[in-house]
């Protein structure tokens, strides 16, 4: 029984990153139907990005250990966000009257750039984020073992989670965002700026997936330049199996995911955890390809 | 003269939809677009509203040239258009696609106004406001739609088909309210298919083919022309 919690606070913890990344899949989905294959190394970009500016700006020293690591998270998050508007202005854009395979190959594109890039900038080699900044110590609750920094990863994931449903449901902007996944033309002809729209899509997956770097970064401590690709592709699958284009469905893909793959590799063998991973998202697509939340009257984004 | 469409060409990559399209529309009126399928009606329309960019000609709103402006800055000058098809946004509610017709709006009392002035032209909206816009009725999704339109606070109003696939009571319906949004001021655009219900409604008409206008006239002239009930009104008699 103990084991079970542990696993299934450690799950949440993991599932909350896959389902922060899941989020840009989805939500770029949900708007244009285009896989954005360079998720992941934005996502990536997050960590290396966090590093550098945790390196250099000693924030931490500075300010204190939990108002640094907030100031640094939103910086992580809008440097990626816009590395995520430029990704659609140079790779998606050009090509938006284009058939939607043009945009995939330029996707496959970006994202050989982007890991490329991260290589020449920082080498080949892991790097490791300077320990002793953040609590070690561990909580006791009820007799189960719970890392603080766990806690800390989940509750930045929901807390941001909440945060994007609140805006995509209750503001107008979040709506005219909905809008527009639904019909680009008749959100046109309601004032709506899609151009916009789609940008601003484009800064806050990114930035959600850049946040979801940083978080790696801080709780694993190794980075390297090819991690965005497993790391996307599970998140990948988390959208899958939440129902693509639907962004509630993201968040509990990525939870789901997470807690799947944490018991798996409890309960069945370390070794065979990503494999149950894409397990799950081949039974998915067998068994019901609209993914769990999907087609709930179709509901996209 | 509120809306003057001089000369406009449309293509579609090499397709040719509009050959050289004059309109004009004064301040009040009910002007009718009549035609067949393909006759580049909803084209008009869309070029009107910004949603396509025309090959070459002008249109000139309240001495404005639009025929540059991306569609979202169109609805601003209060051209608002209820789309072909309805076009409702299914996944949201009812309320939902209402507060979206007035994303131009900055004016909260001036929402609340036209949102009231809506419900009492289509009580049965407000009773459904907090349904998903996708569980209406057809005759409902197209007052929701009409309705949307509205509430950009237009002065022109554009409709596309607006009686499509309703029975033949609730487009009466919808029609009686099309003549009270008129006389409450808003100048209408009408495309239609039921040629002879859009002329009984109307003060003037076009007749289109092809993409080129061949006939315009006063509706009362246009229902009585041999032409036109031969090809749009199903001949003599009825």
């Amino acid at each position: 029984m103990e084991q079970f919690f542990t696993q299934l606070t450690n799950g949440l913890a993991v599932g909350g990153i896959y389902a922060l990344i899941a989020l840009g899949y989805t939500m770029v989905y949900g708007i244009l139907k285009l896989i954005n294959f360079a998720h992941g190394d934005l996502f990536t970009i997050g960590a290396y990005l966090g590093l550098t500016l945790l390196a250099s700006l000693a924030l931490t020293d500075t300010v204190g250990a939990v108002a640094g690591l907030l100031v640094l998270a939103v910086m992580v998050m809008g440097l990626v966000g816009v590395i995520g508007i430029l990704l659609d202005r140079a790779a998606y854009k050009p090509l938006r009257t284009s058939p939607r395979l043009s945009a995939v190959v330029s996707a496959l594109g970006a994202s050989i750039v982007f890991s490329n890039t991260i290589m020449l900038v920082y080498g080949p080699s892991p790097r490791v984020y300077p320990q002793g900044l953040l609590p070690t110590h561990v909580l006791d609750v009820f007799g189960l073992s719970i890392p603080v920094m766990r806690l800390v990863i989940l509750t930045t994931s929901l807390v941001l989670m909440v945060g994007l449903y609140i805006f995509i449901q209750k503001t107008r902007t979040g709506t005219a965002i909905r809008a527009a996944a639904i019909d680009q033309d008749a959100a046109r002809l309601m004032g709506i700026n899609v151009d916009r729209v789609i940008m601003l899509v484009f800064f806050i997956g990114p930035a959600l997936g850049g946040a979801a770097g940083l978080m790696v970064g801080l709780h694993y401590g190794q980075i390297n330049f090819t991690m965005g690709w497993l790391y996307g592709l599970k998140a990948f699958t988390a959208a899958i199996l939440g129902g693509i284009g639907n962004i509630p469905g993201a968040m509990v893909g990525g939870l789901l995911l997470g807690v799947i793959e944490s018991m798996g590799a409890a309960y069945i063998s370390n070794a065979w955890k990503d494999a149950i991973a894409f397990f799950v998202l081949i039974l998915i697509l067998i068994v019901r390809p609209t993914g769990l939340l999907g087609e709930r009257v179709a509901e996209k984004i | 003269m509120m809306l003057d469409v001089h000369n406009l060409h449309v293509r579609y990559g090499n397709v040719r939809a509009l050959h050289g399209i004059d309109l004009q529309v004064e301040r009040g009126e009910i002007v009718a677009i009549l035609g067949a399928n393909g006759a580049g009606k909803t084209t008009t329309l869309n070029a009107i509203s910004g949603l396509v960019r025309p090959a070459s000609g002008k249109i000139v709103f309240n001495g404005q040239s639009i025929h540059r402006l991306p569609a979202h800055r169109v609805v601003g000058l209060k051209i608002a258009q209820s789309p072909e098809g309805r076009r409702i946004f299914g996944t949201l509610t009812v309320q939902e696609n209402l507060d979206l017709g007035a994303f131009t709006t900055n004016d909260p009392g001036q929402v609340k106004k036209n949102l009231e002035w809506i419900f009492s032209l289509f009580p049965r909206l407000a009773e459904r406001r907090r349904q998903l816009a996708g569980t209406l009725s057809g005759g409902e999704q197209q007052m929701l739609a009409i309705g949307r339109a509205l509430m950009a606070d237009p002065v022109l109003l554009l409709l596309d088909e607006p009686s499509l696939g309703l029975a033949p009571v609730l487009v009466r319906q919808i029609f009686k309210t099309i003549r009270e949004i008129n006389e409450a001021g808003v100048t209408v655009v009408l495309v239609e298919q039921n040629a002879r219900v859009a002329l009984r409604l109307a003060h003037r008409g076009y007749v289109m083919e092809l993409g080129k206008i061949v006939m315009s006239d006063s509706a009362a002239s246009l229902l009585e022309n041999p032409d036109v009930v031969r090809a749009y009104l199903g001949g003599a008699g009825m």
